[in-house]
This record gives structure tokens, sequence and C-alpha cells, in this order.
């Protein structure tokens, strides 16, 4: 027969074109029917590119001066037995840290308490009598400029020699000299604590850390134990070698006490890992779970909608049969409509995640960063569950025999 | 042996389009119902047959039998030579699309599509190219006297239209046997003659038709009729010359020709 090498099955196009247009024969259900897909796309997209973005950005503020700062101090601790221990850190803290491997500069800070004596700045020589200040005065080792990155305005930091010799040498933090009106130290001008004089010797002008030296007068760490009874330094300020923060925060403790490292406390940046789990521990486990909440939802809304179909088109089904569908053509249809439907949903849900994603960045002055392939994946993923949400109505589709689907009229 | 190689000798060579003998149908029960038995029908190449008698007579049985819809229990039923009872379901279905056109009472025709899509429909699950689809369904819509409403959509038609629509697309693939079950049940009488008109121009063509009705109006329009009663078959004899009818009708010899088609 001359038909005989033609074509006898249902090809894919026919196929494509019929379940496109069964589809598209009602467009206000095919919306409905898709949103619960596409919110699940949406939602799924959304959290996988807000939480690449997120991490984007808290990489990028995570810069070296935040990476390699610890920071021990004195603590306290409950012994259980109603009594609290206290321990305090050695004068020479600093040095000790100093010999560590991974120790890039270390030095002590501390508050000195200076009883009632007043703050005064004497290039005013004002005839009323001049104007006492209130400004803290700290105490520091030579390390501890370097340890917090402060940058001089003008003058010199004081060094060991003042610190061993006690010297009445002063750097001012950049608002103390402001409030005393010392903006130039080549004249070596002076200030008074109480009765003391001391010599500005510098202007702190910037600190990474402990920006409390900038409103602070601060005198080396000798001087303030020689003329103020200091007990001991509250805190040190370790500056560590880039990727050793970890590791020095381990040690330092034992280091600087040996006898009770566990009294101390020790403040250690996040390892750069930490972060980022973090993001997608808390915030993305929530929205993936609720994005696949939707997405079974949507599949289900799916498996409904396409059951009902097959209940409406009985007798369309019953003419398919009768114009010599098999079985399996009207079960193919019925699977191919509800997989258009879901790739829509994904399509239009990716599309969606898309513009959060970019919309929250811009928000947040964030820089949106997303891995095109979730784009493409998306689709294929709602693809996916409207197959397995069309694969029982359209079992049910082929059982309908075309006797009892051409009663019905 | 196919069709055309004995049609070349003459009509009454060609094997009849259908050949039943001994048929029945019974629905397991409880209790069990001889829907039709004993049916012993020859349809001949070009006949235009119609099958009378009320409901719950076993008419609907019958039109399934004989549209591949449902299975014989007993009995063999030769459609164009061939022994449907032993195809696979697969099978049947295929032979379904291709030799048998029905024409329902409901239309069954698909709302959101054109007219000519929904003639092409029947071709879909058949052998025809698709490039051809369109031209048949276009020629075929002519012949029924549709070419004005390709593409309109059935909604827009009157009920008579969307019949003869339905006509076209059960004579779009050149089946061998119309069936058609109560075709005029949902018209009024002026869209009923005009149906009516169209089987008998087909007809003439050389068509093969059988028409199931409960309507004596419809069913004198045929060649021969035959009445079903309790699930059985008796000849209603007003037409003595059936047979010279179809041999002298030269139509009859090359209808398949009309749509330049052979087989």
């Amino acid at each position: 027969m001359r038909r005989a090498s033609l074509r006898r099955r249902l090809s894919v196009r026919d196929l494509l074109r019929e379940a496109l247009a069964g589809v598209a024969a009602r467009p206000s259900r095919l919306a409905l029917t898709t949103l619960g897909t596409v919110m699940g796309i949406a939602a799924l997209v959304a959290t996988v590119g807000l939480g690449q973005t997120a991490s984007g950005q808290i990489s990028g503020r995570f810069d070296a001066a935040n990476a390699t700062r610890v920071v021990v101090e004195a603590s306290e601790r409950d012994t259980g037995d109603s009594s609290v221990r206290i321990t305090v850190l050695p004068w020479d803290a600093d040095e000790r840290v100093a010999r560590l491997a991974g120790v890039a500069v270390a030095g002590v800070f501390a508050q000195v308490d200076t009883g009632d004596a007043a703050i005064r700045g004497l290039p005013v020589a004002d005839p009323g009598g001049t104007v006492d200040h209130d400004i803290p005065v700290a105490a520091a080792s030579t390390g501890l400029f370097s340890a917090v990155n402060a940058i001089l305005s003008t003058g010199r930091f004081f060094d060991a020699g003042h610190d061993g010799r006690a010297d009445q040498v002063v750097v001012l933090g950049r608002y103390a000299a402001d409030r005393l009106g010392i903006t130039r130290v080549d004249a070596q001008p002076s200030i008074f604590i109480g009765d003391r004089p001391f010599t500005v010797i510098g202007v702190l002008d910037s600190t990474s850390h402990r920006t409390e030296l900038l409103d602070a007068v601060i005198m080396p760490i000798g001087t303030a134990q020689d003329l103020y009874e200091l007990d001991a330094p509250s805190a040190l300020e370790i500056r560590t070698e880039l990727g050793a923060a970890q590791l020095i925060g381990a040690q330092a403790p034992l280091a600087v006490a040996p006898n009770n490292p566990e009294l101390l406390s020790v403040d250690v940046p996040p390892a750069p890992g930490t972060l980022r789990d973090d993001v997608s521990g808390d915030v993305n486990l929530l929205f993936l779970a609720l994005g696949g909440l939707a997405l079974l939802v949507g599949g289900l809304g799916i498996a409904n909608v396409t059951l009902l179909s097959v209940m409406e088109r009985t007798s369309e089904i019953g003419l398919r049969r009768s114009v010599g569908a098999a079985r399996a053509h009207v079960a193919g249809q019925f699977v191919v409509e509800s997989v258009v439907i879901g790739f829509l949903g994904g399509l239009i849900g990716a599309a969606s995640g898309v513009l959060a994603t970019v919309g929250v960045s811009a928000l947040r002055e964030w820089t949106p960063l997303l891995d095109y392939r979730l784009a493409v994946v998306a689709p294929i993923l709602g693809a996916a569950i409207g197959l397995l949400a069309g694969l029982y109505p359209a079992w049910r589709a082929s059982t309908i025999e075309p006797i009892v689907a051409l009663r019905s009229s | 042996m196919t069709r055309s190689d004995a049609g070349r000798g003459g009509a009454f060579l060609r094997p009849p389009v259908v050949e039943m003998v001994g048929v029945g149908r019974s629905f397991t029960g409880p209790p069990k119902v001889d829907a039709v038995r004993d049916i012993d029908l020859t349809i001949a190449d070009g006949e235009y047959l119609s099958i009378v008698g009320p409901s719950g007579s076993g008419k609907s049985t019958l039109l399934h039998l004989l549209g591949l819809l449902d299975r014989p229990s007993a009995g063999t039923y030769r459609l164009d030579g061939v022994d449907v009872s032993r195809l696979s379901e697969r099978q049947r279905s295929q032979l379904r699309g291709e030799r048998i056109g029905f024409v329902f009472q409901a239309f069954h025709l698909l709302p959101h599509r054109s007219v000519l899509e929904n003639v092409e429909l029947s071709m879909l699950y058949g052998r025809i190219p698709r490039r051809e689809r369109a031209e048949r369904a276009r020629r075929t819509l002519e012949r029924v006297g549709l070419a004005h409403r390709v593409e309109f959509s059935p909604q827009t038609l009157s009920g008579g239209e969307r019949q003869r629509v339905a006509i076209a697309r059960a004579l779009a693939p050149a089946p061998s046997l119309l069936l058609a079950d109560e075709p005029t049940g949902n018209l009024d009488s002026v869209n009923a003659d005009a149906v009516l008109d169209v089987f008998d121009k087909l007809h003439m063509e050389g068509l093969t038709l059988a028409v199931i009705t409960h309507d004596d109006d419809v069913s004198k329009r045929a060649d021969r009729r035959v009445r079903i009663t309790d699930g059985t078959l008796s000849q209603v004899v007003d037409h003595p010359d059936v047979l010279h009818d179809v041999v002298q009708r030269p139509h009859a010899l090359g209808h398949r020709d009309v749509d330049g088609v052979e087989r």
C-alpha cells in the first residue's frame, strides 16, 4: 500500500500543538493553576539568589582589619562555690604573645583613674582662669598604636624609652586635642592633669578599632603605673598575620595566663566560612522549606485541575478515541498539558525570583549575584513537577472508554 | 487482500464493508443481559442502510460493535474483510480511525478550535502527513457545503452547520463506512433535512452509510432498512430492489477517487 511508508503515529509536533491548544483554551484557569508553581519556584530562586548575594556582600566587607584582630581581656568566672575567680592581665602580656608565630604586633591598654585631677590645656592664657575638661585618660604600651592601626595627624608615638623611664608625655586623640585647643606639637605644648604637666608629643588621627582612644589623653603604661598606681592592663590588643586570627585566639590565653587561661575572655573574628554558613543555615532553610511547600501545593494544584479537566473533557476524549487515538495518545496529551503548565509556572516563577533578588539588592544597595544556571534549572523543575502531577490524571483519562465518553453530550 | 484488488472486477466481487455473522454481546450481570444476539448483518460497499429501533432495543450496542468501540462476545465481525475480533486494542483504535467515520447526535466539536482544526482532528492519529491534512479538510468541507466557514469557531455555527462539520470530520480520512448515531436528534426539521440531503449526496458519490435512528422519516431515506427489536435484527422490506440499485449506480465503483486517494 502506498501509505504504508508514511507516518503512522502522532508526531511530537502534533502532540505539542494539541496540548498547547488544550492549555490555552482556558486562560484564567491556567493562570490560577500555575500560581502555586510560580510562588514555589519564585521562593526557591529568590532564596538561593539572595543567599548568594548576601554571601558576596559578606565577603566584600570581610576586610583584613577585621579578620586579623584578636582581643584578650581579663574576665571573671563563677567557680560554683559562690566565690568568683578573678584574673588580671600581666604587665608584659604583649611581650608574651609577641613570641607566638602569627602575631604581627600586640599592645596593652588600660583606663587610668586620675582621681579628682582635672585636665587643662595651657596654650590658652586666659586671665579669667583656664577651663577644666572632663577628658578620659588612657594608658597604652608602645605596641598598641600599631595593633589598632593608629595613624597620627602630627607628632610621634611614645616609645619604649618613654615607657621605661615613666616620662610625662602623652599622645592626644584628635577629639581630645580639639577640646584642649592643641593643633601642633612642634612647639612641645603641655597639658596638665591635676598639677602634673605632660608634654604632648603627638595627635592621633584615626584608628581601625578601639576608637575611644580618639577621645582620650594617652600616656605610656609605665608612666600610668608609676604615677597613678595602675593595677593591671584591662585589655590586650593583638594584630595577627592574615588568616592566623583563629590560631592566635586559641593560643593567646595560654601564653598570657598559663595557670588559668580559661579565665580570660578572647574575642576572635569569625572564620570566613562561618558567616556564610550562618546565612544559609538560618534564613535559607526556612525559605527553602517554604518554597518546597509551595511547590508541593503547586503540584497538587496542577494534578487537581488536570483531573478536573479530564472529567470535563470526557466527550473530547471519547471523540479522540473514536477518530483513532490510542489510550497512550490520550494519556500523552494530558501529561504534556500538565508539563506545559508546570513549565510556564517555572518560567514565571524564575523571572519573579530573579526580580525579587534584584529588587531587594537594589533596596539594600547590594550587588545582586545569581547563578544564571538557576534561571535555566527552575523552569525544568517546574516541568518536572507538572510531569509528576499529570501522571495520575493522564492515566485516568486513558481509562475512559469512548462509549462512555460519547454518551455524554 | 485489499478492497481495491477485488473491486476491479465489479461491485459483486468486492467484499462487503460489514459482515457480521452470529454476533452477540452480553453484559455480565447480575443480571446477565444479552444486549444483542444472533446478529447477521451485511452492508455492501456503497450501500445506504438505516437501523431503526426504539430506545433499549440494543441499537446503541450494535452501533458500538459496528464502530469497533466494543467487542462482540459471540460471533465474527469482518470490517473490510478483516476479522476484528483478533485485533489488539491498539490495532482496533487504528482501524477505527482509518475505516470508520462517526457522526454523533451531540456533534462533539471542540469549542475552542476552528472548523478546519476540528476536521483535521480526525486525521491526527492516522497516517496522513501533516501538510496534506489542511488541504483534505478544506476539500471535505467543500463537499458538505461549508467552504465559507473554514476559519469559523464552531460556537458561531447553527446546529445544522455544526453537524455538517462533524460529517466533514468523519469523511476527511476517507473511511470505508460512515456511521451516524441519531444524526438529526439535536436538529430542527429544516436543519435535519439539510443534513439528510448531505447524506444523499454522499451516497450518490458512492459512500457506504449506516444511520442508526428511531425516527422513521430519517430511516426512509436509506436504500435498505433493518429493524432492531429486543436485540435481534429483522429486515424492513419496502425496498425490494436494493441490490440492483447498488449495482446500477456507477458512482459506487470508484467513490474513493473523489478524494484522489487509492486504497
